[in-house]
């Protein structure tokens, strides 16, 4: 059955897209079909993180408006043929996006994809309301530092009482995801360690990123990360949290500064 | 995004208290209905004495002057009116009682003044939240105590007309005794809020002790000075 699965953060430049299109690709690698939908209406970025801003002709809101069909809008990726991008639009603003267009594009995309990963904007408004609306579990992106972690507190009440799943009474299935974590400046005690966010937050871990130049490699050629080097420590991060959002029991691994103690275990802790 | 530091205390200081008022209806003609105010203060003086009271002029016809006479006449006799009902407010001298409304009827049992009568308290309703109260979420329960089964984040808010159990972390507000319930209490099992409010007396997370910082704590007034204590 189709998951519909959104990336949030509140607070903006966390990761979001970053990491919606690493795990979409690291999930269509595994042979899921995948659509990865941007969310970020007049800030457009996800088809730039994955290559594909020079085929874009129809997008999410021309969909929604019933202007194009949706099978003229998605595009496919060239080196994963099970990853799709439905891109957002550059040139409108967010209040063309309707909530009956969005449940009736989600809706048709559900027949179509095992995940529909939706890439939200930053904020707690409209846009980010609407990325979420439809999901059934969402990825809750931050940094190890405090406004970040207080900014995804109030996301997680957002996605436990906006998404129409919390309103129909169920649980909609959550997961913290930390990324740039920066190795030296954890080793210096100089951000919030990953128990004291996961106190805070009271939500599963699903994977811890750290912060890499591969990143910048990755997004400056156009690819996700998990597809540009597929061995860098950023990329087996997220290719492990891809494995736990399919329900795999992956042993978490917290980064360090040196590579011989890369393995290092989170003891006890089992992921999402 | 981010929780602003907005000053609470405005409305924080601005509590209701409802009391029950005597309603005089006079009637026409004035003077024998003096007559009879007249008569029971006779019988029981000091009857009305420290009793807020509402003068309804529905039934009858008085212009401003009138009015004003009237409510002079009242105040010759020890009986000094809070508000009035029944009439227009335009035209009235504005030294007059303000002109009230909203007003409900209810039977008034005990009128004898000095004796107080002790009844018990109803059993106060209580509000359980099962899941933690996440930055943003404002909770209000005027109506009793709210315990929350989780933490309460960084910029959320919660506001009881009773105490507040907190069994995880009290990191955002909590105000309790908002309607000027002085008994009211908040306990948390880990302290690292940003601001404690009970029935209007506050302190912020820099009064609150370093020493209390992530411990177990209750907080409580004594006389008018909010006390912060650890709970074991
Ligand atoms: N693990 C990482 N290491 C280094 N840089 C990173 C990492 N993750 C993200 N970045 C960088 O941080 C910036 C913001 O990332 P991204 O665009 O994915 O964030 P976002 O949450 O989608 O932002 P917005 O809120 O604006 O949509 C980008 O320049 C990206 O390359
Ligand atoms: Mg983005």
């Amino acid at each position: 059955m189709a998951k519909v699965l959104v990336v949030t953060s509140g607070k903006g430049g966390v990761g979001k897209t970053t990491s919606t299109a690493a795990l979409g690709a690291a999930l269509a690698q595994r042979g899921e079909k995948v659509v990865v939908v941007d969310f970020d209406v007049g800030l457009r970025n996800l088809d730039l993180i994955m290559g594909a801003e020079r085929r874009v002709v129809f997008d999410l809101i021309n969909v929604a408006q019933g202007v194009a069909k949706l099978s003229q809008a998605l595009i496919r990726d060239k080196r994963l043929e099970s990853l799709w991008l439905l891109p957002a639009s550059q040139t409108r603003d967010k209040d063309a996006l309707t909530d009956e267009g969005v449940r009736d594009i989600i809706a048709d995309l559900r027949t179509k994809f095992d995940w529909i990963i939706c890439d939200s904007p930053a904020g707690i408004e409209r846009g980010a309301t609407l990325a979420m609306r439809y999901a059934d579990e969402a990825v809750v992106v931050t940094n190890p530092e405090v406004s970040s972690v207080r900014d995804a507190d109030r996301i997680i009440g957002m996605l436990d009482s906006k998404t129409v799943k919390a309103e129909q009474g169920e649980q909609i299935k959550k997961h913290v995801l930390i990324t740039r974590y920066d190795t030296s400046r954890a080793a210096r005690g100089e951000m919030l360690n990953i128990d004291d966010i996961l106190e805070i937050l009271a939500v599963p871990l699903l994977g811890i990123i750290p912060e890499s130049q591969d990143v910048l490699k990755a997004s400056n050629v156009g690819s996700p990360v998990t597809l540009n080097n597929a061995g860098s420590q950023p990329a087996r991060a997220y290719i492990d949290a891809a494995r736990r959002l399919s329900g795999e029991t992956v042993d978490m691994v917290v980064p360090t500064e040196q590579r011989r103690g890369f393995m290092d275990r989170l003891l006890g802790r089992r992921a999402a | 995004m981010d929780a602003k530091v907005e000053p609470q205390r405005q409305v924080m200081r601005l509590r209701g208290r409802s009391y029950v008022a005597f309603v005089f209806s006079p009637f026409m003609p004035i003077m024998n209905w003096l007559e009879e105010i007249d008569a029971t203060l006779a019988q029981s003086p000091g009857f009305f004495a420290g009793r807020p009271i509402v003068l309804d002029l529905a039934a009858v016809e008085l212009s401003s002057h009138g009015v004003a006479h009237l409510v002079s006449s009242l105040e010759t006799r020890g009986i000094r009116v809070l508000g009035l009902e029944g009439i227009e407010p335009d035209g009235l001298d504005p030294k007059l009682p303000p002109v009230l409304s909203g007003g409900r009827g209810c039977v008034v049992e005990q009128v004898e003044p000095k004796k107080v009568e002790v009844q018990p308290p109803p059993p106060a309703p209580s509000l359980l939240l099962r899941s933690p109260v996440r930055s943003g979420q404002r909770i209000v329960y005027t109506e009793g105590d709210v315990t929350v089964l989780g933490s309460v984040g960084s910029g959320a808010e919660i506001v009881a007309g009773g105490s507040i159990h907190v069994y995880g972390t009290l990191r955002g507000r909590a105000m309790a005794g908002i309607n000027g319930n002085s008994d009211a209490r908040i306990y948390c099992q880990k302290i690292e809020a940003e601001l404690l409010a009970i029935d209007g007396y506050y302190q912020t997370a820099e009064d609150i002790g370093e020493t209390l910082r992530r411990q177990p704590a209750q907080a409580w007034l004594d006389g008018d000075v909010l006390r912060i204590t650890p709970l074991n």
